[in-house]
């Protein structure tokens, strides 16, 4: 299973307070786990990636194990600690100031 | 008796207003989306407890939410908004061509008989429809494939399509209004769309009374006069009695003819209601003293209503989705501004009391009557 927490809003949007978790059938990547949360959460298409594009929102990024990931490719393996669930990979709205 | 119900669209959130019919005291529900802009937020008119409300944001992009239940609870529901065939390209700021790209939902618009039948105004602009209770979408294509359509320039809110008005009384009439296109009326559904902008002149665009390209920013119809409609331009305050074929200015003795909403009375239909704004630079009421200025003779002839809104020091706007009329008698009026509050008038404009005052800038105001 892999732990994702979600920001403040899209928790809002899908009715749940902690993180979720998701299973996925192949090589856990970040397309494969974002895949498996649209499934279970469908509220959340469109939110994180474009759903034409399926490219990820200019101001979301996407954390783990302290590394920033938001410009990886989707299709690179997830770090192990992610895969192995004792780290969670972590959606986020970007920094806005002002 | 009956009771009011006043849906509320704010930069950070949608809030329900209600009374009963006398509209002395109110009970102020929200924010529902707290954080999300709410663009607009609506309800059937055949079935007033399912609402619809557009909700977006920088980081999340555009969502869409249905309640069945006067908005206690709410489900979201379809928001894919996609370019239907050729997405074809229009002119950008600088003058080159750019490809029509989505933003987001200004206006929903229910049908006058189904409520699973809701229109969808977007930014680039589109017309949308649902008629699964807004869970899908598709795009009536023949709008933005009008052959001005290449021609077409975003203001500076944006390429918007921000006023839909199914006609009271042809049920193939929609109008649309687009800034910074103009206005479009289709007689077939929205199969085909006519330019209906004769009369209308812009000194901001090089050809001042060009076919397209004028900045309109809301149109109002009364659903007994169905052609005759109001319009309250970038400047001028305009109207016509052929549905569109020709437009007359009626700003008059306006003391300015800028400004955003426009708003019919529900009773007489010569009864218009405008907020003059100082200028396009100025986006703020003039001499800092909120007035509506309401027209008994169907414009040309205004009078201030200024009593219990702001006669000083007041400097915020109210934008073009921001004005409602109930169909009470007496009509109330409401209205929001960008400064959070929401005034409302229960004797047709002659005084005003403020139902909140310090929501989030106010985006929408619509106001269902209950039984």
């Amino acid at each position: 299973m892999i732990r994702v927490v979600l920001p403040a809003h899209l928790k809002n949007l899908a009715h749940v307070t902690g993180e979720v978790r998701v299973e996925v059938a192949g090589p856990p990547t970040q397309r494969e786990v974002l895949d498996a949360l649209e499934a279970a959460y469908p509220m959340q298409l469109g939110t994180i990636r474009d759903r034409h594009s399926g490219k990820r929102r200019p101001f979301v990024r996407f954390y783990a194990c302290e590394l920033d990931l938001s410009n990886e490719s989707p299709d690179e393996p997830l770090p192990e600690e992610v895969v192995k669930g004792k780290e969670p990979f972590i959606v986020l709205g970007a920094m806005a100031g002002g | 008796m009956s009771g009011v119900r006043v849906l509320v669209g704010t930069r950070k959130g949608a809030f329900i207003l209600t009374s009963d019919g006398k509209r002395d005291d109110w009970t102020v529900d929200g924010p529902h989306f707290g954080g999300w802009e709410i663009y607009h937020l609506t309800g059937s008119p055949v079935e007033p407890d399912r609402l619809y409300a557009s909700q977006s944001g920088g980081w999340f992009g555009q969502l869409i939410q249905r309640s069945d239940d006067g908005g206690r609870n709410w489900t979201t529901v379809g928001n894919d908004f996609a370019y239907s065939g050729e997405v074809g390209q229009h002119l950008w700021y600088d003058g080159t061509p750019r490809p029509w790209e989505f933003k987001r939902i200004w206006h929903l618009e229910p049908s006058r008989h189904d409520p699973d039948t809701v229109y969808a105004g977007g930014e680039d602009a589109a017309l949308y429809l649902s008629t699964d209770g807004g869970q899908k979408w598709s795009e009536l294509t023949a709008l933005r494939q009008h052959p001005t359509g290449p021609s077409w320039q975003p203001g500076a809110g944006g390429m918007c399509l921000h006023t839909i008005i199914l006609d009271a009384a042809d049920r193939d009439r929609i109008y649309v209004a687009i800034s910074a296109a103009g206005a479009f009326r289709s007689d077939d559904g929205g199969a085909s769309w006519l330019p209906i902008n004769k009369g209308l002149r812009s000194g901001e665009i090089p050809d001042t009374d060009s076919e397209v390209g004028h900045c309109v920013h809301r149109l109002a119809q009364h659903p007994s006069r169905p052609d005759t409609l109001f319009m309250q331009k970038h400047w001028d305050v305009m109207r016509t009695d052929d549905a569109g074929g020709n437009w007359r200015e009626i700003s008059g003795d306006l003391p300015t003819d800028f400004g955003f909403p426009i708003a019919v009375h529900a009773h007489e239909p010569e009864t218009v209601y405008v907020v003059p704004i100082t200028s396009d630079s100025l986006h703020y009421p003039p001499e800092g003293k909120l007035r509506v200025y309401r027209s008994r003779t169907g414009g040309e002839h205004w009078e201030p209503l200024t009593e219990g809104l702001p006669q000083s020091h007041c400097y915020v706007n109210v934008l073009r989705d921001a004005m409602a009329v109930d169909t009470l008698d007496p009509c109330g009026i409401y209205f929001g501004t960008t400064g959070g509050q929401v005034y409302h008038s229960a004797d047709g404009g002659d005084t005003w009391a403020p139902i909140v005052r310090d929501l989030p800038g106010v985006l929408s105001v619509e106001v269902q009557v209950l039984p």
